[in-house]
């Protein structure tokens, strides 16, 4: 197992090493920096201002005296300074993080809370008219763009309270971030919720087929036991695979949810760093959500031993 | 006698008793308004957005100002702002300026001559590069003519130009010109400005909100009403209408509400106040005179005849937007021509689209071109909608003139390069006028050595009578010279005009005191004298 743990561990680094430079150079493959777009965006198009400021920037260093200072930072815990707002990184980045990881985290929560128990219920009471209504559900979860619907729950917000849940403030407390996040929260957490109840229900499906479940029944086990303790324990194997990829999707997958609720968020704030090509900016959140991703699967890896106990992993 | 007078004044008090309140500005209260986009910095002079000059005029004072309770700029109404009063020399080539005593920066420094020297030495590039109040200055093609800035003391300070110049009170004027200290590096200024204005910045959080507040010193005593000014960055469209409509902001961002989308405002919010009005921002197309065949003015001239501005504006505004030519026309703009000489230019040609397209046809045939021989174009404009809409219909009218073009969106961050270099053979843009002065359109869009002159037009005849125009203190002799430029360049499809765009701006009724002004938007953002009537 240590031995397994080891080669994990370096594999997660080989990973990064692999995405830091990914990252590094499609970011300058992508026409135009940041001293084109601070210039172009006055209308006009002057060299010599241009230079100066990618001067300035440091941009018009060799590109590999660049990553080498970018990751050289980034290994000291600094990730350099923003172009467009002058300031150092971490002050833009630092306060959006908390923001995007509630609404992430509630949107998982709502996701797990009601996809997981109506994929059992759909499976359990499979071809009844519940397994038909969740079905239909689980279907417009995935059909309905996350745009729209964001849309719509404003309009209704509108027209029945007269109130526009968008943030505006930043919350102080629990309840507060509840109540500015949890409509949100709830949208992003639809389409979710809709792919694990529909991955639960198949999965469940066939391990409800399975002899031991037949053998539980026949010896007078609980519906309850059979369907939780038996059945969906052995269930949720893709099931938790499918959660740690939506945690990583809703890492950085916020974008539309962030822009129609108007949330100050991470996401948001990464593709107006893309647009205007704010390198230290883009870089360090994309490594952050790279990091994130690649910690997320080391850990569903890990809870697979806890789900079933025969899995081990080899050293 | 003496009752029947007594009864009179008493009658005279209370019915203006009655109608006071009325006109009684309240203090206090926070404006709240939606902002549509991040502004690339706060720093007014290095930008050329309304997104930065909306929220940051405010923060700022000019030397002198277009009469912000008049709804059109215009030379003569300019009033003093940090200038008290000024004077020309008998040659109007020095424009000397009293300044006001007392005012301070929000930083508590006093104001002063140098600082006025200072910015525009930072404007025209010959500033200190150790604080380096102005990074990058788009507008440096005003000031072609200043010579020289010099201070007199404290409270004087002279502008020397090369040559007479009416115009250049007007430039100064503008809501691009406000005056920076010395002693503030450009950095703040484009992060936390400091300026002499009604409101200082109390947090500038990108992608998240301006907040402004009450300049407790502001030295225009009694303004400004308002405690606050909340501005909201919110990137969709959809979700700032919805929060004007439940309440949340008090105001629109300026022109954001289209004619389609006015009737749903309305109907979601009663008491909503709304006003159309130019923006002097007008769509244009780039013709490329360097890359052939556009090099051939007959092909442009057959591309001119094709164009039919009203379906332009019925398609993009529902028939509101102005037809105009290189001038914004009246009578929301000062200098533009009357409509009479509108009609007679190549491309306005309003009931006779079809005879005009048949013109062009025939020249594009004498050409060699024709229904099985057809003219291939590409079309380049940038890749966001107000672009990309013009750009399309553009495409359908030039197929009647045998001209098949193909749309090239381009990216935002390289639109400028691209143009600039002429790397384009026909392309559609749109370009917001500053201030409703021929100086400022004519020198920044048409002088054949501005770095903002896209299609690399060059008529030394023209420049010559930018230049004429320029220097001509006779108000209407000078109207004459700018018609016959305007001409001129519709004659030469310099930059075809589509149309100026009209859009509303929306207020809640408790918002008073707003006077848009009508020949440009980048003018009457102060907010000194709005107040929230609650």
């Amino acid at each position: 197992m240590g031995g397994y743990l080891i080669r994990r561990l370096l594999l997660m680094a080989l990973t990064l090493f692999g995405m830091s430079v990914l990252i590094f150079v499609m970011l300058r493959m992508v026409p135009g920096n940041i001293a084109d777009i601070l210039v172009d965006a006055a209308g006009i198009a002057d060299p010599k201002e241009k230079a100066k400021i990618a001067h300035d920037l440091g941009i018009d260093q060799p590109i590999l005296v660049q990553y080498g200072k970018w990751i050289g930072g980034l290994a000291r815990g600094d990730l350099g300074y923003a172009y467009v707002s002058e300031q150092p990184a971490i002050n833009e980045i630092a306060p959006r993080l908390p923001i995007s990881g509630k609404l992430a985290g509630m949107a998982l929560f709502f996701a797990v809370l009601f996809g997981v128990p109506l994929g059992v219920a759909s499976a359990v009471k499979q071809n009844t008219w519940i397994d038909y209504v969740l079905r239909v559900l689980s279907l417009s979860g995935l059909s309905l763009p996350a745009f729209w619907l964001g849309l719509l729950v404003l309009m209704a917000a509108v027209n029945w309270f007269g109130e526009i849940p968008i943030y505006n403030s930043d919350p102080h407390g629990f309840l507060e971030d509840v109540a500015m996040l949890g409509l949100p929260a709830i949208v992003v957490g639809f389409r979710s919720s809709a792919l694990i109840m529909r991955l639960t229900r198949s999965s469940m499906l066939e391990v409800l087929r399975q002899d031991y479940i037949r053998t539980a029944r026949s010896k007078g086990a609980s519906m309850a036991a059979v369907n939780f303790k038996h059945a969906l324990r052995n269930a949720l194997l893709p099931v938790v695979t499918i959660i740690g990829i939506e945690a990583a999707f809703l890492v950085g997958g916020l974008i539309v949810t962030e822009t129609v609720f108007n949330i100050p968020g991470i996401a948001r704030f990464l593709v107006e760093a893309i647009l205007w090509r704010d390198y230290p900016i883009v870089q360090n959140l994309v490594m952050l959500i790279a990091i994130v991703v690649v910690t997320i699967n080391f850990l569903v890896d890990m809870a697979y031993m806890v789900l079933d106990p025969r899995i081990k992993f080899a050293d | 006698m003496r009752l029947g007078l007594a009864l009179a004044a008493v009658f005279f008090a209370a019915s203006m008793t009655a109608a006071l309140p009325g006109f009684a500005q309240k203090q206090g209260g926070t404006l709240r308004i939606s902002h549509r986009d991040n502004p690339p910095s706060a720093s007014i002079h290095e930008e050329s957005t309304i997104s930065v000059v909306a929220p940051f005029m405010g923060v700022f004072n000019n030397l002198v100002i277009f009469d912000p309770q008049r709804k059109i700029n215009s030379p003569d109404h300019i009033v003093p702002d940090l200038a008290e009063s000024w004077s020309w020399n008998d040659d109007r080539t020095r424009l000397t300026f009293k300044l006001r005593q007392g005012v301070k920066w929000h930083d508590g420094k006093p104001f002063t001559a140098a600082d006025v020297k200072c910015t525009w030495d930072a404007v025209m590039d010959k500033g200190d590069e150790k604080t380096e109040i102005v990074r990058k200055s788009p507008r440096r093609i005003w000031y072609i003519n200043l010579k020289n800035v010099a201070t007199n003391g404290d409270n004087e300070v002279t502008f020397e130009l090369g040559r007479p110049q009416p115009s250049f009170l007007s430039i100064l004027a503008s809501g691009y010109s406000p005056v920076y200290s010395c002693h503030v590096p450009g950095r703040t200024m484009r992060t936390k400005p400091i300026g002499t204005g009604p409101f200082k910045v109390a947090e500038f959080k990108r992608n998240e909100s301006i907040k402004l507040v009450r300049n407790p010193d502001y030295w225009k005593k009694g303004r400004p009403y308002l405690d606050a000014i909340d501005w909201t960055i919110v990137p969709n469209r959809s979700t700032r209408m919805l929060g004007f409509q439940s309440g949340q902001f008090d105001m629109t961002f300026d022109s954001d509400v289209s004619f389609p989308m006015l009737k749903d405002v309305m109907a979601q919010k009663a008491d909503a106040v709304c006003e159309a009005r130019p923006q002097n921002v007008n769509s244009n197309i780039l013709i490329n005179r360097d890359s052939p065949p556009f090099d051939n003015p007959e092909i442009r001239r057959a591309m001119v005849m094709a164009i039919d501005i009203h379906a332009f504006s019925e398609i993009l505004s529902q028939g509101h937007n102005l037809d105009g030519a290189a001038m914004l026309p009246p009578p929301a703009g000062v200098w533009g021509m009357p409509k009479e000489m509108l009609a007679m230019l190549p491309g306005h040609a309003g009931d006779d689209v079809a005879a005009s397209r048949a013109e062009g046809r025939k020249i594009m045939e004498r050409l060699g071109y024709g229904p099985d021989k057809r003219l291939e174009a590409k079309i380049a404009t940038r890749n966001i909608a107000i672009y990309r809409d013009p750009a399309v219909i553009l495409i359908d009218q030039l197929k009647q003139v045998h001209i098949d073009g193909e749309l090239e969106p381009i990216d935002t961050s390289i639109w400028y390069n691209k143009i600039q270099r002429k790397d384009y053979q026909l392309g559609m843009n749109l370009t917001g006028v500053a201030v409703d002065d021929p100086d400022v359109n004519f020198y920044e869009n048409f002088y054949s050595t501005s770095e903002r002159n896209y299609t690399g037009y060059k008529n030394p005849a023209i420049d010559k009578l930018i230049d004429r125009q320029s220097a001509e203190l006779d108000i209407e002799g000078r109207k004459k010279l700018v018609w016959e430029i305007e001409k001129t360049l519709a004659d030469d499809a310099a930059r075809p005009v589509i149309g100026y765009n009209v859009d509303n701006t929306c207020w809640d009724a408790k918002v008073k005191g707003i006077v848009l002004q009508h020949n440009s938007i980048y003018n009457g953002w102060r907010f000194e004298d709005i107040w929230l009537d609650k």
